[in-house]
């Protein structure tokens, strides 16, 4: 396909981010938001790949009823190491530190973020943080599974979690930093012209995430501070020998992490409102509708952390209100699933790889959130908490949404980065293999759980075999559907064909400077008209319609 | 710098050269990174907020939880160092409003002093809470084995002290972290003047300052005073 003239790159020549200085000294010492953006999606996927091996080993182990691959204490150490890895190390940096980093500057016409010393710190207090509990995960272990809870984290582990949980802490203000540079940078650094409700929704995503980044972390630092004094004194307030409460842990604990799944699932649903009116040729479904319900997500999921806590003990009065508001995060998810079908509804759909893995995003995100209503139901809770129920429920959001829409940003984005395109067979084919390696997986999980499995047991009762036999199985091909990306994209790199500056037609300024971009962004001050997602012909058409 | 894109003309809320004109000392920097700066600095104390506000709701559940030994406990603090430490910190940020108000008006040297008055007064709150420590912990009320606190409240006054160690000393590291930059910029200021350490910078180390000060105003009361009588 032969994009139009206008959209070919211009003749002029600036060097973009990829040449000049290639040294390793002048990347580590970089301010430029594109670099620092490889840097982090290179850190990433290398804890992607650690926290992947540690649950490939749980899925060994479980692929029979007895515990005959590690012992109780590894298996949990397996899944601690698997949890902190994948959460803090891998998807909550993963779409804001990498597209975020990359995209927000060229997606508004600024030059770069606010704060470009500030993202470069970022990202050394990042690798620094994840290094330093990777170092305690490997020397020893912790088996404290990733929520830490008190008093067994505080009085009764013998595990590292000093250690762990100060890199924890440490990556805490890497995130923090991320989303004041965001913030920042989207409140005051839009070209002319880009109005707040000019904005792609991928921007407003971010923007919504770095709020959230913004006031969820600090607490969690401080939570982990507590805990870490508490566990070396042995004194404190979350122990109940000590006159303490732990529900009080678990309250702060999840303050912050109910609204960390927002962090990972906001963006991913940033990259799915960019990349389905491109590939159906049609302008987003209720634009405004998609800016409000991205708002309200934030908003609400900072109200709804007590339905992690429905067993705990707490006042069964707050339980009924946490599960109120639960339903209520339902409302502007749902608006976001309806308007994406819309958004396909006449439009001129093809099937290119980013596409496949934004609706694999929206099926399995759908999914997930259903379960999710299953799960804020009191009654239903009780019987369903600490079972595979649960581990299916957030595996459907967090890997089955966040990692899918990862994927899809990086496939829709990477002829921009680097200037290469991708064999789209194989990319297609990678897509559909993770959708069905992934359901694969994780389907049985929830069968197993209104079976009543239990979840953190490195054996099980033998009725629970075939389920875990199909889920084990799965996993072998949602490996193998996300070791693919990293053959062929690398590929790519050193062979694939010279990317146009907008393969796929697609709106936002980020499609208006050379593939990949030059190093200032923009050879002129870009100056914006026109609404989000004009996307022709059904643009065209829709407009007639309301004149 | 990102200013270069975005000049002036572009954006309808650049000030007006007669407000630039009131402020000589702030011209080193071009308004919109003066604009970014602030705001940054406002979203960090944002954060600072909810960091220090775990610590209160800490504080709030826990004395919840033992109401009469949270009474008994607070009385053991020495609320006449409190005071004074109260005292001296609403100084220092007196100095330091007052040094602001000097650097935007472009008067170094005065700005200079006056920093130098704050990160004094800094130190001496700083002086005096290592005193109420050291005495707190001859008094065996630093939580632990040698805890010591008589009657049957003392697990509940245990809590207690251990929430006021913990929040006086992040207080206290906030404060001294304000120390060292303040003293940073004011010795900048004083051999470089307003070319080498720039007004914009100050104003945020102002807010950052006046921030501190902010959460030890809730802590005061928090700890030295209610249920004291």
């Amino acid at each position: 396909m032969t994009p139009p003239a206008a959209l070919l790159p211009a003749p002029a020549h600036a060097a973009s981010y990829l040449e000049g200085d290639m040294s390793i000294r002048a990347w580590l010492t970089t301010r430029d938001h594109k670099r620092i953006a490889i840097m982090f999606a290179i850190a990433i996927t290398a804890f992607f790949f650690i926290g992947g091996a540690a649950a490939t080993l749980i899925r060994i182990e479980l692929a029979t009823p007895a515990g005959d691959l590690v012992s109780a204490e590894t298996y949990n150490k397996l899944f601690t190491m698997h949890g902190v890895v994948m959460v803090w190390f891998f998807l909550i940096p993963s779409i804001p530190a990498t597209l975020g980093n990359f995209l927000v500057p060229l997606m508004i016409g600024a030059k770069d973020l606010a704060f470009p010393r500030l993202n470069l710190t970022s990202f050394y207090l990042y690798v620094g943080g994840a290094l330093f509990t990777l170092a305690a995960l490997f020397a020893g272990g912790v088996d404290t599974g990733w929520t830490f809870y008190t008093p067994f984290s505080t009085m009764f582990s013998n595990t590292n979690v000093i250690a762990a949980i100060a890199g924890v802490f440490i990556v805490g203000f890497s995130s923090i930093l991320t989303g004041l540079n965001f913030i920042v940078t989207v409140h005051k650094l839009r070209a002319p012209g880009m109005t707040f409700f000019r904005l792609p929704l991928f921007v407003w995503a971010i923007y919504a995430t770095s709020v959230i980044l913004v006031l969820a972390t600090p607490v969690l630092g401080m939570t982990l501070a507590l805990l870490g004094i508490e566990r070396i004194w042995h004194i404190g307030i979350f122990d109940p020998s000590l006159g303490g409460d732990p529900l009080l842990f678990q309250h702060l604990f999840w303050f912050y992490s109910h609204p960390a799944v927002y962090i990972m699932v906001l963006p991913a649903m940033g990259i799915a409102s960019e990349i389905i009116p491109c590939f159906a040729r049609s302008p987003v479904f209720g634009y405004r509708t998609m800016a409000y319900a991205i708002i309200a997500i934030a908003v609400i999921g900072f109200l709804v952390w007590g339905h992690h806590m429905f067993v705990s003990g707490q006042s069964v009065y707050a339980g009924l209100v946490f599960s109120i508001l639960s339903y209520l995060v339902a409302i502007p998810s749902a608006i976001k699933v309806f308007n994406w079908t819309a958004t396909l509804y006449k439009g001129s759909i093809s099937f290119d790889a980013p596409m496949i893995y934004a609706l694999g995003f929206v099926g399995l995100f759908m999914l997930g959130g259903m379960s999710g209503l299953f799960l804020a139901a009191l009654a239903l809770d009780v019987q369903l908490t600490d079972t595979y129920f649960v581990v299916a429920h957030f595996h459907y959001i967090m890997v089955g949404g966040s990692v899918t829409a990862y994927l899809a940003g990086i496939h829709f984005w990477w002829p921009k980065i680097t200037g290469r395109m991708y064999p789209a067979r194989w990319a297609q084919f990678a897509a559909v293999l993770i959708f069905l390696g992934f359901n694969f997986t994780f389907f049985p999980q929830y069968l197993l759980g209104i079976e009543g499995m239990p979840r953190r047991y490195h054996e099980y009762a033998p009725q629970f075999t075939t389920l875990n036999v199909l889920s084990s199985a799965g996993a072998v091909i949602l490996a193998m559907g996300y070791l693919l990306p990293l053959v062929y994209l690398g590929w790519s790199l050193v062979r694939g064909a010279r990317a146009p500056q907008n393969p796929w037609r697609a709106t936002g300024l980020e499609w208006t400077v050379p593939s990949p971009p030059p190093t200032e962004n923009f050879a002129t001050q870009p100056h914006v008209d026109e609404e989000p997602y004009a996307y022709p012909p059904v643009a065209a058409s829709r407009q007639e319609a309301a004149t | 710098m990102t200013t270069a894109i975005a000049s002036a003309e572009a954006r309808p809320r650049a000030e007006t050269p007669a407000a630039a004109a009131d402020k000589p000392g702030l011209a080193a920097t071009p308004p919109l990174r003066r604009r970014e700066m602030a705001f940054g600095m406002w979203v960090f104390l944002t954060t600072e907020t909810l960091f220090f506000g775990v610590l209160f709701f800490a504080y709030a559940a826990m004395r919840f939880a033992h109401p009469a030994a949270f009474a008994a406990a607070s009385r053991h603090t020495d609320v006449a160092m409190g005071t004074l430490n109260t005292a001296v910190l609403l100084t220092s940020s007196v100095t330091m409003a007052l040094a602001v108000e000097a650097a935007e008006i472009g008067r170094a040297r005065i700005a200079a002093r006056l920093m130098t008055a704050t990160l004094a007064l800094g130190i001496v709150f700083l002086a005096i809470k290592g005193y109420a420590y050291h005495r707190e912990y001859t008094e065996h009320l630093f939580p632990g084995a040698a805890f010591h606190f008589a009657g049957p409240l003392a697990g509940g006054a245990e809590t207690f002290f251990w929430i006021y160690f913990v929040t006086t000393g992040f207080h206290a590291l906030h404060l001294a972290i304000g120390v060292g930059v303040v003293g940073f910029m004011a010795w900048r200021l004083a051999r470089g003047g307003l070319a080498a350490q720039s007004a914009a910078s100050i104003v945020n180390a102002g807010l950052y300052w006046h921030f501190v000060d902010i959460v030890w105003i809730f802590l005061y009361p928090a700890l030295y005073l209610v249920s004291r009588s």
